[in-house]
This record gives structure tokens, sequence and C-alpha cells, in this order.
């Protein structure tokens, strides 16, 4: 049995009240386990950035329950989630959202250093991270002077660094050539794969979708679609 | 494409028999093209008596004897090599009928159509890309192949968000029109406005 590392149950988000409240999510379910890549798809304005931010703990649902690796998200105070956030949870955005006066083992230990970790432990970490999404060389370069596919790696090393259980990932491949995204989906994969890291993934790009799992379908706040789970052969031996 | 030009490609070099033209084919397309030896030789019949193949000496132990190609068999795989193939030798698009006709008749739920499609679709995609990543070290010509099919079935979901596109705003529904909004069950939004009145 693989265990469930987040799960969203019943989850609402509305922004906004009265005549221009806009129900985001209205009720959507899921849960994602250990070492599963789950694709979340659906048309501009469907609630999936709602759902990651959700997920994630940068947004507060208006009803539901986000439990993250056994604790509920909603019902931890802010700084419990901002805890939780920091140790446990990766974010990667399209956009990189790297810090520019900060190299790219700054940027990544940040996060470790911020939780009370001493620096030179972070820069351990922060280095293993860059190594494992095969850029160890560029630990010392700041962010404006490398390509988009470099700093999206940078990104990931920051959303994995440490001992973290949830990527989340909205269009991280956004930004990217067709065959740089093909090669970001590839180390997602191989986060989940080999780590047992749970991972969610917003993609506009079926191709890229098509790496998950399982793929969930939003369409106005509602799931209403999903393909996979694909049988895989330890989860047939798991049935003996 | 012909299992008859895949066989003449795989005799250009040298005389083979029919079980080995077949283990050929599908090593060639990975096994994304499953061939049945009464295919291979019902095709090679065939090629025979066109005069591209012709039975060349040997015996493949069950009776069977070997094929060789002739010089007409060589021109014609050179001008199918040469020559692109065309959409319209394609055969006819089955899904493309079916959305066709599940709008011209009465009472489908052409969204659900859509929807359902989209997944099925969704799914070979991803079956398409395991299969890319486990063969990452296998021969190209496979690879080739895989990748040709994950073009294509991605075309086919982008194709489909369009349809979907251009059937909503086609739905759009004008004031007093009420009842048609709220039989495209789907469109959840256009529901609730619809109630909301
Ligand atoms: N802060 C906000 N205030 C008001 N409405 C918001 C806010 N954030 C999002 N929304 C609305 O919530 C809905 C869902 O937005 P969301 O960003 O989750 O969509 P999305 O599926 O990520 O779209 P895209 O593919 O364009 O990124 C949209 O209608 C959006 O306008
Ligand atoms: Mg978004």
């Amino acid at each position: 049995m693989t265990t469930t590392i987040l799960d969203i149950r019943n989850l609402t988000r509305v922004h906004g009240s009265g005549e221009q409240a806009v129900h985001a999510l209205r009720g959507v379910d899921l849960s994602v386990g250990s070492g599963e890549l789950v694709a979340v798809m659906g048309p501009s304005g469907s609630g999936k950035s709602t759902l990651l931010t959700c997920a994630g703990g940068l947004d507060q649902p208006s009803g539901g329950e986000v439990i993250v690796d056994g604790n509920d998200l909603t019902t931890l105070s802010r700084n419990a989630v901002a805890a939780l956030r920091r140790r446990r949870i990766g974010y990667v955005f399209q956009d990189f959202n790297l810090i520019p006066a900060l190299t790219a083992a700054e940027n990544v230990s940040l996060p470790l250093e911020l939780d009370g970790m001493r620096a030179r432990a972070a820069r351990k970490y922060a280095e293993a991270a860059l190594g494992e999404v095969a850029i160890p060389e560029l630990a010392d370069r700041f962010p404006d002077d490398m390509s988009g596919g470099q700093r999206q790696r940078v990104a990931i090393a920051r959303a994995i660094v440490g001992e973290r259980r949830l990527l989340l990932a909205d269009e991280p491949t956004g930004a990217l050539d067709s065959d740089t995204g093909e090669a970001v989906l590839q180390l997602l994969r191989d986060r989940c794969d080999q780590h047992g890291i749970a991972g969610v993934l917003v993609t506009h790009d079926a191709r890229h979708a098509a790496w998950a799992d399982r793929v969930v379908y939003l369409r106005d706040g509602v799931l209403v679609g999903q393909s996979g789970p694909l049988p895989e052969a330890d989860v047939l031996l798991e049935t003996h | 494409m012909s299992i008859k030009h895949g066989l003449l490609a795989l005799l250009r070099a040298e005389a083979k028999y029919g079980y080995q033209l077949r283990a050929e084919f599908e090593a060639a397309t990975g096994s994304t093209w499953p061939l049945n030896i009464g295919q291979v030789y019902t095709t090679l019949t065939r090629l025979e008596r066109d005069g591209l193949v012709e039975a060349a000496t040997g015996d493949g132990g069950d009776g069977r004897s070997m094929y060789e190609i002739t010089d007409a068999g060589r021109a014609e795989l050179v001008s199918w090599f040469e020559t692109p193939v065309t959409r319209e030798a394609r055969p006819r698009d089955e899904l493309a009928i079916k959305l066709a006709l599940a709008l011209a008749v009465p009472g489908v739920d052409v969204a659900a159509v859509v929807q359902r499609q989209r997944m099925a679709t969704m799914q070979s995609l991803q079956e398409l890309t395991r299969l890319k990543r486990v063969s990452a070290d296998g021969g190209i010509s496979w690879l080739l192949v895989i990748e040709s099919m994950i073009f294509a079935a991605e075309a086919e979901i982008r194709w489909l968000d369009h349809c979907e596109a251009m059937l909503s705003r086609q739905h759009k529904p004008k004031p007093g029109q009420q009842k048609a909004a709220q039989q495209i069950r789907s469109d959840r939004h256009q529901t609730d406005a619809g109630a909301k009145r």
C-alpha cells in the first residue's frame, strides 16, 4: 500500500462575495499517494491554480479539508502551515520565482535557512539538490545568467531540497520550449519514482500531462474526468 | 502506409522467409503494428502476382519458400519513399464523423462525447509516453514510431479542445433561452446563471 500524502476533500473556494462571488472550486476531491504524479488539466479559469495554492497552503479554502502528510492545513495555525510548507511542500511556479540577488545555491538553501538550519548544512543540502537536477556546476551562478531551462531546474531543486513529501508545480513548463519542458517532466517523474514524493502538476500541454500516472480534468471548479491510473507492475504485485 | 511497402523495404537487402519478415517488421515498428503470419503470406502472394517479389531458392522447413525483391519491386519501393503521404490517402477519421453525427442527431450530449474521448485519448497518450520511457534505449526507428503516435494523440486532444470551444460559443444562450441552456448539462456556469434568473 502506498501512503496518501495529499488528501483533498470536498474543497471549495469562493473569491469575493454576493453578486461578484466567483466559485473557483466547487467540491473537489483528490488524493495523491507517495510516488504518484498527478496532472491537472482544464480550460483557463477552471480553478487549477486555485487547487494548487490551496493544496500548498498558499491560499485559504472556503470549505473542505486539505490534508498534507497527515496534517489538516485548514485547522493549523498560520505559523504551523508556514512551517509545514518549508519542510514538506515544494512549490514550482511557471515564472520560476527565484530571487535574482541570490545564487542558485542560496536560492535553494533559503527555505532550509528560514527553517533555522545553519548555513553550512543548508548549503550541503542545496548542493545535493542541484546535483539531483543535474546542474551542480551552476551552484554559484545568479538566475539572470542562466537559461530558462536552467532556472526552472534551480526552482525544482528549491522545491525538492531537504525532506519534502509533496511537490506542487503550476505550469512549470509554460515558459520552456518543448524539449526542455520534456526534460523537466522527466525530472519530476524521477523524483516521484525514486524518492516517493507525491507530485501534482498543472499543465495545458497534453504531451507533458501524459508523463503522469493519473490525469484529472477540471472544468468550472469541478473534476469532470480522470484517466489512469496505469496498471503498474508493482501495484499488481501489491494485491497478492 | 501499407504492409506491402513495409515488406518490400525489408526485402531490399536480401531474400527472406515470411516468418523473418514478420519478426523484422514488428521490430522496426516496435510491435506497435502487430502482424500475423497470415497477413504476411497473403501480402507476399499479392506482391508475387504483381511481379514485385519472386520466390527464391531455399526452404523454410515448413514448406514455405524465401522471397526476394524484383527490379519492379525496387522501383516501387523507391517511388514509395519519394512520395509524401497524403492526408486523403488515410482512412477517414471516424472521430470527426462521430462528432459531426452527434451534432446532427438530436438528443446526443456532444460535450459528454468530447469529454469521454478526451480522457480516452489522454489514456493512450499516457500509455505511449510510458512505452517511450521504458524504451528510451531501444532502437531509434521504434522511438520514431512511438513519437509519431504521441504527436497524433496530442493533436487529437488539441482538436477536441478546439471543438469544445467552438461548441460553447455556438451554444451561448441568448436572453429568454434558458431552456436551451439547461439542456447543456455539462455547462454548469450557464445552468447556474439560468437558475438564478
Ligand atoms: N484573487 C482572486 N479574486 C477573484 N477571483 C479570482 C482570484 N483568483 C482567481 N480567481 C478566479 O477564480 C477562477 C479560477 O482561477 P484559477 O487561477 O484557479 O484558474 P486556472 O485554471 O489556473 O486558469 P489558467 O489556466 O488561466 O491559469 C477564475 O475565474 C479566476 O478569475
Ligand atoms: Mg493557473
